[in-house]
């Protein structure tokens, strides 16, 4: 269907090395005018990097790229971002790369060419309106960015770049943070631009998203090509076989709920966000004995703050949380860690693990104050390399040696080891611990995410009350025995996901309450 | 084209580890050396003089030892604040304080308390103590500000050394000066209970405070959980938060510590060295523990090396003073140049150098 | 009334020197880099500027010098931080401490024929009232009735307000240091705006130095800065990152300066020593009183990349 098209962009036989991994190993890429190309693959196929290099961030040590000029394609050597984008190439990142304290139209012209030395605003203003009418990405040019919600930081990323007048767009997950709605409304976007004649690789690992917005997929798996396909002659077998090599497994068999039994109680909280504002207003949850209450929400309505709240670490304003029957609202994360509340963070490396530490200095986070490890005020630093050689053996953290700095383990691996730290710390309460679990699988790979996930489910078999806050619904309805959705602070509403549709869940997110 | 890029080192050979340290040292003294050679001195000369002033025989080897004791304390009281990324800049004050609360016991207790032994054996652990508790509190203070309120503490311990130094010299030039020193200012001498005892020329006590405090040190940082604290906090404070960690107690407790040893080594120099509260007391001892905690890389064994290399470095400045008629103040520049090239260096034992090559294109 | 009329201009003339540094260190911080060396590239600019005005017997070439020797312990402070990725906070100790040990070096060696500085007069800046303006009551003599550099930082404030928030380069500046992989992205040269903007801020702190030595306390004492340094760097926490905002803290600390010299003029029996002690301990109250009634703003007002080193290809 598109074959008549011209080619808009031409990659060849592009490597990339970063030391000690190869990211990219001779892949090629053709995008085509009024395309929509998805780059699908697992995390840390490559993706990512292979568009770094085609936005000038990063270079490639072998290959080259050809882009379409005056009719032909022509070789280019793309040394910077800005050459990728007087190039006509622009990048909206995953994480987006706009400055929070400045306006919306301040972040539309830093770095731009033709931009006098004298910055005339309001013009910049009446350009945005009149690019977000055309393609209905509506945003208001003088709201500073951390004004706005991230479904709009993401229209000006956009804007951004069609404002620089890119002819290539490259999208970098753009779906992970919107709603199932928002979703969609992108997607008529994107229709709007390459009926202009744009093209736009987008990355996912999101099969669904691939079939539903792509005209053609190139398929990535360990930093090389599997192969390109047109969408309309290949399904979501035949993609997830490319892009995992092997066939995924469905899911993760649970055995049976035991009685209510509750663990966690958590009633009518409430607490601020970093910004001073209300984050969390009167969320109820209730997690019972081998239960797993999944969590959903689009990023940043109170998830990252709940956590925190349940886990000791953010001051709770109003309401309580109980712990098998023992009211712990307003305790220390010590003395919630006391409590049988474990917590696997969704920041790995900026919470969960001190990074240039050992791993041994890591798996005993949760168990140096007490004995065999502590002995009085001394710690006793064999056998907490011995504590951690056992966890490392009993959850296949894969690791020099327990001397190694947690941050040179892969991110499966530190997140086995988070696991095998907060698990192991469970194992004392008989009566059921709690833990918090918050994004486990993010940034990992399939392997790695079926492990957690299989421990996830084990712990809850055991007896613990899992809360399991993802981004991910296929994840949350394949563990959770029982859905919360957050929005705004709240719960809109429960679901059970034998139960329920994706699409009751996004009307939840969208904050639509449940009647 | 050609460029050259840094590129993360996975790991760091031996020999890089050892010859990158040593060639920034040789690199910061050809930098000394060009600023010798600009006022007509040879370095090589200098150089010579400074290292045979510093270590050459008997006498200088003592002195030098007498001017590592306050840098290994302060060095300490450093290398434990930075160990817990807590920029405490004040050892200087906290140093001067020490000394001034040691001078006052020394000075005022036998009057007010006659029923106290006038014995060394009671009045030095008393002096000690009044030190140790007088760096203490002037670390106190910046330490809570941070701690509750997130005040910037390496502004409010440096605004403390001004207060501290001028606080003391209100004291010995004013309500402390001797009414017998002939219009000089200065304290009066203390009485001789007061006096750490003294094995060869100058050299005191004090040093085996300083050492003594390092072996504390050594054990805190590698065998108690107090360390392990503090090095997660200084790692990562959100994940040392998320642990269990206190960071509000362990700032107070870690500044206690750390400005009472400052205090300590004001405690060692006036009971030590002077015997009385006069001029001389800050000379910047606790600025150059940061340069030796820095170049220690803050483990405390290695504070006592490094002082007593640091000092060596001012004795033989000393040396060229009088034998050359340099400014003495060459060793202060030798110290910034000295930090600042191990500072840069240490970037080649991290990373590699690597020659890229463009494809031509 | 005279009273009033002395110290408020005892204050603009003492202030003069921290809203140099102030501004430099505000630049240098807006790019995202943290300059503790501010106090040793002041205490070089004061020394540098009043040998080279001396030998010259021209209190222009003074500045220039000062200036220029600012810029270069700027530009050994960026190597250091930026290409070399040492931690800001340790780097600029060391230039602080290494700076205020050459400083006293050279003033031991920069008289003529290699002798001592210290008692020497040379060239300064004097008054210069404006005609006109200088005639205005109270007002005249605070603000009319000064050296040439007390004008040249008239201009520069607003200078450096507009070009922060109104100009092209300045947006870039900001953006560096709020968010160096956004702003990188777009095609602006981090690297090279940081290396700019630490330079800037040396020379800015040179001319600092230069002021106190050429006109404010003309000649060469050890210790000339006394710590100005350090109350510039509490100040840009006290502006807000602002250059406008500055301009008030540093009166503020020229006025304590100025009631500090009318006490002793006129014979108080407070001892000098304690006196001193007051910008200190006001520096201190200052900064805690800023993160008590701002402490959310103050943290949202510094730019959130500020001392921490940015490299493109590092992966985490």
């Amino acid at each position: 269907m598109t074959d008549q098209l011209p080619v808009a962009v031409r990659m060849e036989g592009i490597t990339k090395r970063f030391p000690g991994v190869l990211a990219n190993e001779d892949v090629d890429l053709e995008v085509r005018t009024g395309e929509i190309h998805a780059l699908l693959g697992e995390n840390g196929a490559g993706k990512s990097t292979l568009m770094s290099v085609l936005c000038g961030l990063y270079r490639q040590d072998e290959g080259a790229i050809s882009l379409l000029s005056n009719g032909g394609l022509r070789r280019v050597d793309i040394g910077s971002p800005r050459h990728a984008i007087e190039l006509g190439i622009g990048m909206v990142h995953q994480h987006f790369k706009l400055v929070r304290t400045q306006t919306v139209a301040e972040n539309m012209i830093i770095g731009m060419d033709g931009v006098p030395f004298r910055l005339d605003m309001s013009q910049v203003a009446a350009d945005i309106r009149e690019l977000g009418e055309r393609y209905d990405m509506l945003v208001d040019p003088t709201a500073a960015i951390w004004q706005l919600s991230v479904g709009e930081q993401q229209r000006v990323e956009i804007l951004k770049v069609l404002y620089r007048g890119a002819n290539t767009l490259i999208l970098d997950e753009p779906t992970a943070v919107l709603t199932p709605q928002e979703s969609g409304q992108l997607g008529s976007a994107l229709r709007a631009m390459v009926a202009e004649g744009k093209a736009i690789v987008f990355i996912s690992h999101k099969l669904d998203e691939v079939i539903s917005f792509a005209d053609r997929v190139t398929v990535l798996r360990q930093g090389r090509n599997v192969a390109t396909l047109d969408v309309g002659s290949t399904n979501k077998h035949e993609l997830a076989r490319l892009m995992v090599g092997r066939e995924l497994a469905t899911g993760v068999p649970k055995g049976d709920r035991e009685l209510d039994q509750p663990v966690l109680v958590v009633d009518g909280l409430e607490a601020l966000g970093d910004r001073g504002l209300p984050a969390l207003r009167g969320v109820d949850l209730t997690a019972m004995r081998g239960e797993v209450v999944g969590i959903a929400g689009v990023a940043g309505n109170g998830q990252q703050e709940l956590a925190e709240a349940i886990t000791g670490l953010r001051r709770i304003t109003a309401g309580k949380v109980t712990v098998r029957g023992v009211d712990c609202t307003g305790k220390t994360p010590r003395q919630m860690i006391e409590a049988g509340v474990c917590h696997v963070p969704g920041d790995r490396l900026g919470v969960g693990l001190a990074g240039n530490l050992p791993v041994a200095d890591n798996l005993a986070m949760k168990t140096y104050r007490r004995r065999p490890l502590a002995r009085g005020p001394f710690l006793d630093r064999k056998k907490m390399g011995s504590q951690a050689k056992r966890m490392i053996d009993e959850f296949g953290v894969l690791t020099p040696g327990p001397a190694t700095p947690a941050r040179n383990l892969s991110g499966g691996n530190q997140q086995k080891a988070i696991l095998a730290r907060e698990i192991s710390a469970g194992r004392d309460f008989e009566s059921g611990a709690v833990l918090v679990a918050a994004y486990p699988t993010r940034g990992l790979d399939v392997g790695a995410i079926e492990a957690v996930r299989a421990r996830i489910v084990a712990e809850r078999d055991r007896g613990t009350a899992v809360v399991l806050i993802s981004e991910d619904l296929d994840e949350l309805m394949m563990l959770s025995d029982r859905i919360a959705v957050l929005h705004g602070g709240q719960v809109m509403g429960v679901v059970e996901p034998a139960s329920t549709t994706i699409e009751e869940i996004g009307l939840l997110m969208a904050g639509e309450r449940r009647s | 084209m050609t460029t050259l890029k840094f590129e993360k080192r996975l790991t760091t050979p031996t020999y890089v580890k050892w010859s990158v340290p040593v060639g920034s040292l040789m690199l910061a003294l050809a930098a000394g050396g060009v600023l010798l050679i600009a006022v007509g001195v040879n370095p090589f000369t200098a150089y010579g003089a400074m290292i045979e002033g510093a270590y050459g025989g008997r006498t200088a080897l003592t002195e030098t030892l007498v001017r590592a004791t306050p840098l290994i304390l302060t060095g300490l009281s450093v290398a434990l604040a930075f160990r817990m990324l807590f920029w405490n800049i004040g050892a200087e004050g906290q140093l001067v304080m020490g000394g001034v609360a040691a001078s006052g016991v020394a000075l005022f207790l036998p009057e007010a308390a006659p029923s106290i032994p006038q014995s060394p054996w009671v009045y030095l652990p008393l002096m000690g103590l009044a030190a140790l508790l007088a760096g203490a509190l002037w670390g106190l203070v910046p330490a809570l500000l941070k701690s509750s309120l997130g005040v910037n503490e390496i502004i409010t311990t440096l605004m403390f050394n001004y207060v501290a130094i001028l606080f003391y010299q209100y004291l010995f030039t004013d309500p402390w000066k001797d009414p017998a020193g002939f219009g000089f200012p200065g304290s009066a001498e203390f009485g001789q209970f007061a006096w750490l005892p003294r094995f060869s020329g100058r050299l005191n006590f004090g040093i085996l405070v300083g050492v003594g405090s390092a072996v504390f040190l050594w054990l805190v940082f590698s065998k108690s959980k107090w360390g392990y604290e503090i090095a997660l906090i200084g790692e990562n404070e959100r994940a040392a938060r998320y642990a269990g960690v206190s960071v509000f107690r362990n700032i107070v407790l870690v500044m206690v510590v750390s400005a009472g040893l400052a205090g300590l080594a004001g405690f060692a120099e006036v009971s030590g060295i002077s015997h009385k509260l006069q001029q001389g007391l800050a000379v910047g001892n606790g600025f150059s523990g940061i340069i030796v905690a820095w170049l220690a890389k803050l483990r405390p064994l290695r504070v006592i090396w490094v002082a007593i290399l640091l000092a060596g470095l001012f004795v033989g400045g000393d040396q060229i003073q009088i034998t050359l008629g340099l400014p003495a103040s060459i060793s202060q520049v030798l110290q910034g140049a000295i930090l600042l090239f191990v500072l840069g260096g240490d970037i080649f034992s991290r990373y590699r150098l690597r020659l890229i090559r463009g494809d031509g294109s | 009334m005279d009273l009033v009329e002395s110290i408020l201009s005892i204050a603009v003339f003492a202030g003069t020197s921290l809203i140099f540094a102030t501004v430099g260190e505000i630049l240098t911080e807006r790019a995202g880099v943290l300059n503790l060396g501010l106090e040793g590239m002041m205490i070089m600019g004061a020394v540098t500027g009043f040998a080279a005005a001396l030998h010259s017997d021209n209190a222009y070439v003074g500045v220039a010098v000062a200036m220029a020797v600012g810029a270069s312990f700027g530009l050994i402070h960026a190597l250091a931080t930026i290409t070399l990725r040492t931690d800001q906070v340790v780097a600029g100790l060391a230039l602080t401490l290494g700076g205020t040990g050459l400083a006293s070096f050279l003033g031991q060696k920069l008289g003529p024929g290699g002798s001592p500085l210290v008692g020497m007069t040379g060239p300064r800046f004097l008054r210069v009232p404006i005609p006109g303006l200088s005639e205005i009551p109270v007002l005249g003599e605070v603000l009319f009735n000064k050296d040439q550099l007390v004008y040249a930082m008239y201009i520069l404030v607003p200078l450096a307000w507009w070009y922060l928030f109104k100009t092209r380069p300045g947006l870039h500046l900001r953006a560096v240091g709020e968010n160096p992989q956004a702003t990188d992205a777009l095609g602006v040269n981090v690297f090279k705006l940081r290396y700019l903007y630490t330079i800037v801020g040396g020379a800015l702190a040179g001319l600092a130095g230069a002021h106190l030595s050429l006109a404010y306390t003309p000649g060469w004492t050890e210790n000339l800065t006394g710590g100005r340094g350090w109350i510039a760097i509490a100040l840009v926490i006290f502006a807000t990152w602002n250059p406008g905002r500055a301009v008030l803290g540093a009166l503020l600390f020229g006025g304590v300066n100025a009631i500090q010299f009318r006490l002793q003029a006129e014979g108080t029996t407070i001892s000098a020593n304690l006196l001193n002690m007051t910008p200190y301990i006001l520096t201190v109250v200052v900064l805690v009183a800023v993160t008590l009634f701002e402490g959310f703003r103050t943290r949202v007002g510094a730019p959130a990349a500020l001392g921490l080193p940015y490299n493109r290809e590092e992966r985490t």
